[in-house]
């Protein structure tokens, strides 16, 4: 106890002035096997009604994570606070975490309503009330009517929308949702992220989202947490972190984007003056770490590309030869190839000005310096 | 008929019919004895052969004499009430030791997995009479040896392994994170065990439950080593009844056993078929 207290004025001593956040990891690490860590020193702050994604590839450790927070996983080290409270103690059961899981988990002897039910009659809600929390939840995901069916009774996005409706019902303060909508076909994914988004808004719970699926991401987060290897590579609003990567890594996972290897000759200020495999030099935003005579990465993404002849503003140019198009309806995709073999995808809308190539042909790239940015290798 | 396809020469149907036939062989051969039983069982006369009378379905050669005598044997009726007795106590035993079993070896972290479920499925592949002859000599240390109690638990070890069998298979199509979900939505785990696991684990639960009634129901072996004139069942009587009495109560008993376990059978399928149902759903 009196640790924690301790605990509570240190964390209130380093955010003095500011308010305490509502959820925080502090340096959280797990291992599995005692060996190989797969969390490695985690830190995030959550505020209260945020709906925050753990985004990162197959395998990074998000599920690790959100299993700690909800109590199914140990913590190997540091700390995990709600409100201040450390949490790492506490019996899963008694979190008041919402949890949705991929594969719905609802519990297939039950009807629906038994099911929305079952959270409230294990905290001893009466009867009555409980009624008629389960006909405004139904309500509340537009399945009125459905109580009296049974899981196996219903299609996939119906059964969402039930395992979102259980994970509210008991009104937690924090809903944790691991790849909810994996399993479901795109038009209704993108369907449900809407319905999902309305009752992050309409209930005002903080939501902790995890997803392999960028666009998904991107759409319904107010910040996205970028997973690589057990480590947060960016933690950033979505448009923050597709036009200022502040990684390599992040840059190649958000979205698309072209890598041009290069060396850097001079840096001033926030940009940096790099040589490229074909003799070209061009001016790119510097990112973190770049330093002077070492080699480097222009990442710049296909839709500022722009092939001569073109009226766009640009202040690099290089040059590649064409190598194919593909039609994407709306775009056409242009691949060209540089100097050291390396291919450059080039989106250019569809309509008449769409240049003509014919294999081999040199073609130049340009681009403005704001859009593109040198990481160090 | 089925319509072969065109390509079949005769060898292919030749061969066709006699696979068929050679099926029903065996299929007789393993049921006439069992069927022979039910005419005899009411056959006026005390012999264990069709009489002219039965062959000419004369209603007089029928009758219920033996049915009968097995209500006003006191012999009988004690074996019948035994039976059910141990059978009922020692089904009820090992479910639920055979369920926890089963449930504690599913789990991931359960150690020595292998090994422990070896030992306890020993007792399918152990000689009953080497495990008779080992319960005797222990049991006679502890006074169990002619008492209900050495007899129920004796059959109680027999039937643990099939109720671990059945629960085991219900429990690989167990969706664990039903356990989490459970937890997640605030109950403890012995709530989550007993509200999630075990509704949907129960056709295997039940299905063990009867495995191991009809084990104990059935078992000779144990009951020669194990139990006194008290505790005689009716696989044990009959065995005597063989010798002693020769009449046929016996197949009227056997008869009765035949139809019980038609019916035990049925529940079976029943059972599977509820828990296909259930498992269609979980996913
Ligand atoms: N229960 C477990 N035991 C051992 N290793 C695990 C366990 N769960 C996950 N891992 C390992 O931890 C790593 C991260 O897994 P996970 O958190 O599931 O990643 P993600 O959800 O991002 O795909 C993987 O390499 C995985 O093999
Ligand atoms: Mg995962």
């Amino acid at each position: 106890m009196v640790n924690i207290v301790a605990k509570n004025m240190d964390a209130h001593k380093q955010q003095a002035g500011k308010s305490q956040p509502f959820l925080v990891f502090d340096n959280v690490k797990k291992t599995y096997d005692q060996k190989n860590l797969v969390v490695k020193g985690f830190d995030m702050q959550v505020e209260e009604g945020e709906f925050i994604t753990l985004l990162g590839p197959s395998g990074s450790g998000k599920t690790t994570v959100l299993m700690m927070l909800a109590g199914f996983e140990s913590v190997t080290s540091g700390d995990i606070a709600i409100k201040g409270q450390s949490i790492n103690r506490i019996a899963p059961y008694r979190r008041n975490i919402g949890m949705v899981f991929q594969n719905y988990a609802l519990f297939p002897h039950m009807t629906v309503a038994e099911n929305l039910a079952y959270p409230l009659s294990v905290r001893k809600v009466a009867k009555a009330e409980i009624d008629s929390r389960v006909v405004a939840s139904l309500k509340l995901v537009e399945l009125d009517g459905f109580g009296g069916r049974y899981p196996g009774q219903l299609s996939g996005g119906q059964r969402q929308r039930v395992a979102l409706a259980r994970s509210m019902i008991f009104e937690p303060t924090l809903i944790l949702m691991d790849e909810p909508l994996g399993a479901l076909d795109k038009k209704l994914r993108e369907q449900m992220q809407y319905e999902i988004s309305r009752l992050h808004e309409q209930l005002g719970v903080t939501v902790i989202y995890v997803t392999h699926d960028q666009s998904e991401a991107l759409s319904m987060s107010n910040r996205i947490a970028v997973f690589n290897d057990g480590v947060v590579q960016q933690c950033a609003p979505p448009a923050e972190l597709y036009e200022r990567p502040s990684n390599a890594f992040v840059a190649e996972f958000i979205g698309e984007n072209n890598f041009i290897d290069g060396h850097v000759q001079s840096i001033s200020g926030d940009q940096a003056k790099v040589v490229t495999p074909g003799g070209e030099t061009v001016v790119a935003m510097a990112g973190q770490g770049l330093t002077e005579n070492s080699g480097c990465r222009v990442s710049v993404r296909p839709e500022k590309l722009f092939i001569h002849p073109t009226s766009h503003d640009h202040d690099n140019e290089v040059t590649a030869a064409f190598i194919t198009r593909i039609y994407v309806g709306d775009f056409i995709r242009y691949y060209f190839r540089l100097a050291n073999g390396s291919e450059i995808i080039v989106k250019v809308l569809n309509d008449l000005s769409a240049p003509e190539f014919s294999e081999g042909q040199d073609g130049s790239l340009m681009w403005l310096t704001s859009d593109c940015i040198a990481f160090p290798v | 008929m089925r319509k072969f396809p065109e390509y079949f020469t005769f060898w292919h149907i030749a061969g066709h019919y006699s696979l068929r036939f050679s099926a029903y062989l065996v299929l007789v051969f393993l049921m006439l004895p069992i069927l022979v039983i039910v005419p005899l069982s009411f056959n006026a006369e005390p012999f264990f052969t069709f009489t002219e009378g039965m062959l000419s379905l004369d209603p007089d050669a029928f009758s219920l004499r033996w049915y009968q005598a097995i209500a006003q044997d006191q012999k009988w009726t004690l074996a019948i009430w035994n039976s059910f007795v141990v059978g009922i106590a020692a089904a009820i035993l090992a479910t639920g030791l055979g369920t926890l079993a089963a449930v504690g070896l599913a789990s991931p972290w359960m150690p020595f997995k292998r090994l422990i479920t070896a030992l306890l499925l020993s007792p399918m592949i152990v000689p009953l009479i080497i495990i008779a002859a080992g319960m005797f000599f222990f049991y006679t240390s502890f006074n169990l040896v002619s008492t209900y109690p050495g007899l129920i638990i004796a059959h109680a070890a027999l039937g643990v392994p099939f109720v671990i069998i059945t629960v085991t298979a219900t429990l690989t199509g167990f969706d664990r994170s039903l356990f989490s979900a459970g937890l997640s939505l605030g109950a403890s785990p012995t709530k989550v065990f007993f509200d999630v696991v075990i509704p949907i684990i129960r056709p295997g639960v039940i299905s063990g439950g009867l495995f191991a009634f009809v084990t104990s129901f059935d078992e000779v072996v144990l009951v020669l080593f194990l139990a006194g004139p008290e505790q005689r069942t009716i696989p044990r009587q009959m065995f005597s009844g063989l010798r002693e009495q020769i009449n046929p109560t016996i197949l009227a008993v056997a008869t009765l056993l035949v139809l019980l376990s038609i019916a035990l059978l049925a529940t079976l399928e029943l059972l599977r078929r509820r828990s296909e149902r259930l498992r269609g759903t979980s996913d």
